[in-house]
């Protein structure tokens, strides 16, 4: 047998006309895929380590490099494609749990490329943002059954509520996974945007608590980082129960990645793991879930929203009843695409459900129930643009999450190599020398960019379908159409075939 | 000057809400009558100022608290000084499970015996560290995943054939360091723990935590001594770093 039976995943071509051989590969390359031989005077690549994240692509100044996929094909077969037998001989090789980063890349149903929305066409006008005050603004928290108004006044005090200039929040990105830039350029984005980002389970770098009136402070089962001054510090708090790219499956922050500043947010020797387990082992039930819940409240006097977020899982819609009725303010649903830092590969792409039904069965749910508005719903998990924010809502989110979506507005090119700590573009990396890469100001004023360009896009179609407040969207299905899908799955969605 | 307050069917949240109060407004010690189940007393309250409850306070006492000494006249339930921060927790009697889940610095002595999980996450960060002290015995998972801090188990009035920690104990553990008095059965052990000899740093740490158990709940700190310790370590700070291959 050969050493390795593997091939390399990409090829890189140089081209020697145009490399003048500046060595910037070599010094951007964290993979050590690029490096100078003095003998012959040029640079070769080690293409065994290359994981087409594009940093020497785009930084090589005469354009002398391209990162293609390994053309070699093996023997055709539908069945035991290339994809299978890499990962048998990685294992055969390795002996360990395939270990890979970000949201599953396998072609499951992209259920909102079968939604369509509505337009107003003679019978009632559109509406026109760039002339019309159009209503964004979200409040996230429990609503009262009903209010009272005295004098034009509201005399029943409102649960407390997170206030939203636009349905997006950043979601649950940690410290430790992603780098103190990364945290500060969503922390500063959120900020200026008037949305919110989320801790994740990594605790408050000092540096960042700062922004903490735009931030959801998360608890996870590890309770890293979690004390009173970070519990005050969030606007609310975000129980984790569940995340999309891992249901059932506990967060792990491999040693190579906790170095001095994370050791310190997280409060664990420098190089030991975070372990962060599947199951919070102070939650066993519903009720144990509101005692958590209320030992949050408790903790915060009551002035802050409580959040619980679930990955979709089968029982989703009977799980989210009972999170409503343990006492959270806010509902987080985490579909099977969201992303990770690390996950195993076969949890990633086989473990939930998508997003667009766990949502559909969960809004339902609430309101057969009739306890829809004593919590906000938020949905996660592959949310790429503002269409799909404005269809979620149709569909019954009152805000989304985006984390890929996010990551790839700071630079990331979705290599999937996050666990490694190697990230090339200083996202998801504790390397001083890789976290510098990526500027905090830059990074926060792409994300402020995207969050004013969806907004806008929202106010868009919004107008179109002749609403000017998205509280009036809010579950409205009959603004969607579907086409292509099963009668179940009309069903689940509670929307009808275009055409009907 | 100590204040009087009767918890006597006073709901939890009207009883926390009462106590915080007169902690903002500088009561430096508040005695509590009559405790019975009253859930998230000293919930995230931050200070130096002192509490004494009479009875059994409820689930989830002192979590997230951060500074306050808490004297329980009774025994505590589930979730006693859950994620505590700061502070001190004394118990005259036993606690239930997960006793100091996550603990992050601070202290609890308890007298008697503990529930399952106890000392589960607990941390440290360079001069913060946590610890438990336990008068007798521990329940199933004892110092599961624990990444830092100290817990004591002195087994007092140990019964003949009965095991001082119960199954799993250190399972996960990556961190921090358990003082156990007496022999631990091989099979109480989790995977991830070793037992090492005692040195002189550790028998001068575990004689502090002993001679404040005895001035707490009394007893004599020469007999307690005269059995010898056995110290758990974890074998290292990554159990499952080899645990996976690189797609």
């Amino acid at each position: 047998m050969p050493i390795s039976m593997q091939l390399p995943d990409y090829l890189v071509d140089r081209d020697p006309n145009r490399c003048i051989t500046c060595k910037v590969c070599v010094n951007q390359c964290a993979n050590d895929v690029h490096h100078w031989d003095k003998d012959v005077d040029s640079v070769i690549a080690e293409e065994e380590k290359c994981v087409n994240c594009h940093r020497c692509v785009i930084y090589c100044p005469t354009h002398a490099l391209k990162i293609r996929r390994n053309p070699t094909e093996y023997k055709e077969n539908h069945y035991w494609n290339s994809s299978t037998i890499r990962g048998i001989d990685r294992q055969a090789e390795g002996g360990g749990v395939l270990l890979t980063g970000m949201g599953t890349d396998k072609p499951i149903p992209i259920y909102w490329d079968r939604l369509f929305l509505n337009a107003s066409q003679v019978t009632n006008p559109s509406i026109d943002p760039l002339r019309e005050p159009m209503e964004i603004r979200t409040y996230l928290g429990s609503k009262p059954d009903n209010v009272i108004i005295k004098d034009g006044k509201l005399i029943k005090e409102l649960p407390p509520q997170l206030v939203l200039d636009a349905p997006i929040m950043f979601g649950a990105l940690s410290f430790g996974a992603i780098s103190l830039s990364a945290v500060k350029s969503l922390a500063k984005a959120a900020t200026d945007c008037g949305v919110m980002w989320n801790t994740g389970e990594g605790g408050l770098h000092r540096d960042v608590y700062e922004y903490g009136k735009n931030c959801i402070v998360q608890v996870a089962s590890g309770r890293f980082g979690v004390d009173a001054e970070y519990l005050n510090a969030g606007s609310a708090i975000e129980i984790k129960i569940g995340q999309g790219a891992k249901p059932g499956i506990g967060g792990h922050l491999p040693g190579e990645k906790v170095g001095e500043e994370v050791s310190k947010t997280r409060m664990i020797p420098v190089g030991s793991d975070a372990i962060s387990p599947a199951p919070h082992h102070d939650i066993y039930s519903i009720e144990d879930l509101r005692q958590l819940i209320y030992a949050l409240k408790e903790a915060t006097r009551y002035t802050k929203p409580v959040s619980v977020k679930v990955s979709a899982v089968h029982n989703v819609a009977a799980i989210a009843s009972g999170i409503v009725r343990a006492g959270a303010d806010i509902v987080a649903i985490d579909g099977v695409r969201g992303g990770t830092g690390a996950a195993p590969l076969r949890t990633r792409d086989s473990v939930g459900i998508p997003a667009e039904l766990a949502l559909a069965a969960v809004d339902s749910r609430l309101r057969q129930e009739g306890i829809r508005n004593q919590a906000s719903l938020v949905i996660a998990g592959g949310i790429r643009n503002s269409s799909d924010i404005v269809k979620a809502i149709a569909l019954g989110a009152d805000a989304c999450y985006i984390g890929t979506a996010a990551l790839i507005t700071m630079g990331c090119r979705m290599c999937q190599t996050c666990y490694t700590g190697k990230c090339n573009w200083g996202i998801c990396t504790q390397d001083p020398k890789l976290v510098k890469r990526l500027n905090p100001e830059i990074g926060a004023q792409r994300l402020t960019n995207l969050i004013h360009a969806w907004s806008h896009e929202i106010k868009e179609l919004l107008g179109g379908m002749g609403i000017n407040a998205l509280e009036s969207l809010r579950g409205n299905r009959l603004m969607l159409r579907g086409v292509g899908l099963s009668e179940t799955e009309y069903r689940i969605l509670g929307i009808l075939p275009a055409g009907e | 000057m100590t204040m009087t307050i009767d918890a006597k069917g006073v709901y939890y949240k009207e009883l926390n809400h009462n106590l915080r109060n007169h902690l903002d407004k500088g009561v430096k010690e508040i005695l509590v009558q009559n405790v019975n189940g009253q859930r998230y007393i000293g919930d995230g309250v931050t200070g130096s100022q002192r509490l004494i409850l009479e009875g059994t306070p409820g689930n989830d006492m002192a979590a997230f608290m951060d500074g306050l000494e808490i004297v329980v006249k009774g025994n505590g339930q589930d979730g006693t000084g859950n994620t505590m921060n700061q502070g001190r927790i004394i118990v005259h009697g036993h606690t239930g499970d997960t006793t100091g889940y996550a603990m992050r610095g601070g202290e609890i002595f308890i007298r008697d015996y503990v529930g399952y999980r106890v000392g589960i996450h607990m941390k440290e960060y360079k001069e913060k560290i946590p610890a438990i002290v336990i008068g007798g015995t521990a329940g199933d998972f004892l110092g599961e995943y624990m990444a830092g801090g100290i817990v004591v188990v002195l087994g007092i009035g140990l019964k003949e054939r009965e095991d001082i920690v119960g199954d799993y104990c250190g399972t996960g553990m990556h961190g921090g360091i358990m003082y156990i008095r007496g022999q631990i059965p091989e099979y109480n052990l989790g995977k991830e723990v070793k037992i090492v000899e005692m040195t002189d740093e550790d028998k001068a740490l575990v004689r502090g935590y002993v001679e404040r158990y005895v001035t707490y709940f009394g007893g004599n700190v020469k007999s307690i001594l005269s059995k010898p310790f056995n110290k758990l370590i974890p074998y290292n700070k990554r159990p499952y770093g080899n645990l996976y291959t690189s797609w």
